[in-house]
């Protein structure tokens, strides 16, 4: 088995005596697609607060490529390389979809902190924001404010901000929620291409979409693992159906 | 919250940005026309207005790169105009140095009081840090009344001395011409601040701060950055005021004080900048004409002022300028 980047050890999380994520152990293997499945309120969005520092687990432990970084706050960590995107698009209005790909790439250095020089000196990141946004097929869309894309425009360029990073571990939550069919298929062919060299973990609730990428699935149920293992294996198992693929189906 | 989103949703007014889109020849036309009203400025009022002016358009412009550009309402900070006054007035007593080291000497002072400060209340965003920076404020205000050795107390530090080269600058015309280029220095430090890497991800981290440390950017060390900044240019503009006055009161220190400030950006615009400048100068030039005609309300007038414009111009004067002009320049 290839070697574990991502894992998590009896990872927990209460909300006032509710209790979110409960005992969650979790090993994302390296260069891999690891899917995060499971019903509304099984903890999955809780899950990625925990591991991108946005949220203080309540016990447990959190390693990223055998380090410990239970606690540390999400700047840290996505210096660390572990990059997310989030379920609810969020971006910066004000600013245009270059901008944002400009400030996403001057994080990893230091220019942020020069306040006596000009901000024209973000154009050394032009060349590679024009290629990050030719990538998620926002090319020509560069000058347009964000508050003014299309949906699905915003979901790919909230893509774009994540790949900017260039992370080892890329952590996505929900990339197709609310696409159209096509642009679901533009996001699977983008992420298809971009995890080379990266490990991806995915929350997702598109099972299409979920067969197509992950080569590992978790199934979360009421914030435990429910079942983990190849998504074929995952699909048949009878606790699975029963629990979210079955529910899917009747209310599909 | 979504509220908010929306009305960002909207360019901020900014009339650089307005005039971006305009020939060059208006640009320069318009820098033309408020250098020359600087220049004048001492010929058409009294000249200690004038420079009164000057130094509470460097307070509103440290105060709008906090609240229009960081998103974070200082209601402290003067605790750091007043800290620097005194810090001027001694510097300008013991030292005997030309003013303008003073004056820096001041402002220093202040950006070194505001670290602390600021380490803490950046913790907190919202009503929460205004209270915090207010309660700093009031204890920076209670020192400086005990100390009286070093402060004077209630009787104010006296006889500043206003001292360049052995140049006569005792009439305040004089001192106007004097004090500018430290003015226009600070007006040049907050421009280059606003347009500069760290200010865009200011703007980032006020609209998004979620993200902005999702991206890397250790949000809290940014904003005190910002803080510490921004008192460094509050503090030119209150040791300008001692300078100017030769003494130094509690008032300088007073809340009163932070909310005088905070009122002018407002009156001027919120995050626009320049607009402090045209707050301060409307309503430093108003105070004065009510208290010369004797009419004793003045903050009956200036807050009827203020509600006015805030209902009526909700971007602030500058900030209503500059659409104006942009809807213009786009027909």
């Amino acid at each position: 088995m290839a070697e574990t980047v991502l894992a998590t050890h009896a990872l927990t999380r209460d909300f006032r005596g509710f209790r979110a994520v409960d005992g969650v152990d979790l090993a994302v293997a390296a260069g891999t697609v690891h899917a995060l499945v499971g019903p509304n309120g099984a903890g999955k969005t809780t899950l990625f607060n925990l591991l991108t520092g946005f949220l203080k687990p309540s016990g447990g432990r959190i390693e990223v490529a055998g380090r410990d970084i239970t606690g540390l706050p999400p700047e840290r960590i996505a210096a660390l390389g572990v990059a997310r995107s989030f379920q609810i698009t969020s971006l910066f209005p004000m600013l245009s979809a270059r901008e944002h790909v400009e400030l996403a790439l001057q994080g990893r250095g230091t220019l942020g902190w020069r306040f006596w020089r000009s901000a024209k000196l973000l154009g050394r990141y032009r060349a590679r924001a024009d290629e990050l946004l030719a990538m998620v097929g926002l090319d020509e869309l560069g000058e347009a404010p964000a508050n003014a894309l299309p949906y699905g425009r915003k979901r790919a360029l909230e893509l774009a901000l994540a790949l900017a990073l260039d992370p080892d571990v890329l952590l996505l939550d929900e990339p197709t929620a609310g696409m159209g069919l096509e642009d679901v298929d533009r996001t699977v062919d983008l992420v298809d291409r971009v995890r080379a060299g990266r490990t991806v973990v995915l929350v997702e609730h598109n099972m299409s979409v979920v067969g197509r990428l992950a080569d590992r699935v978790t199934v979360l149920q009421a914030g435990r693992v429910l079942a983990e293992g190849p998504y074929d294996e995952v699909r048949a198992d009878e606790r699975v159906i029963t629990a979210y693929l079955g529910a899917a189906d009747a209310a599909g | 919250m979504s509220v908010a989103t929306q009305e960002k949703a909207k360019r901020p007014p900014s009339l650089l940005r307005a005039v971006a889109g305009a020939p060059r020849g208006l640009r320069w036309a318009l820098l033309a026309a408020a250098l020359a009203v600087t220049l004048w400025l001492p010929n058409g009022l009294y000249p200690a207005v004038a420079v009164d002016i000057l130094c509470w358009a460097l307070f509103a412009v440290a105060v709008d790169l906090l609240l229009g550009y960081t998103g974070l309402l200082s209601f402290g900070h003067a605790a750091f105009w007043g800290t620097s006054a005194y810090a001027t007035g001694l510097v300008a007593i013991h030292a005997g140095v030309p003013f303008p080291v003073a004056v820096l000497a001041g402002a220093l002072v202040a950006a070194a009081l505001a670290a602390p400060i600021g380490y803490l209340a950046v913790r907190r965003t919202g009503i929460y840090f205004a209270m915090v920076t207010l309660a700093f404020a009031q204890m920076i205000y209670y020192i400086a009344n005990n100390r009286r050795g070093l402060t004077g107390g209630e009787n104010g530090l006296q006889s500043v001395p206003r001292e360049l080269f052995g140049l006569d600058l005792t009439d305040a015309y004089y001192f106007y011409y004097a004090a500018l280029p430290v003015v226009l220095l600070g007006l040049w430090a907050a421009w280059r601040i606003v347009h500069s890497p760290f200010g865009r991800v200011l703007v980032g981290i006020r609209d998004n701060p979620a993200r902005a440390r999702a991206l890397g950017y250790p949000v809290h060390r940014y904003k005190l950055l910002a803080f510490v900044l921004s008192a460094f240019i509050a503090g030119l503009g209150g040791g300008l005021f001692a300078m100017a006055h030769r003494f130094v009161t509690l008032d300088t220190l007073h809340w009163t004080t932070s909310g005088k400030a905070v009122v002018m950006v407002v009156l001027g615009g919120i995050g626009t900048l320049w607009g402090g400048v045209l707050g301060a100068a409307l309503l430093v030039r108003l105070e004065d004409w009510l208290s010369f005609s004797g009419f004793e309300a003045v903050g009956l007038v200036t807050g009827g002022l203020f509600i006015v414009v805030v209902l009526v111009f909700r971007r602030g004067l500058w900030g209503t300028a500059a659409d104006l002009l942009r809807r213009r320049l786009n027909r």
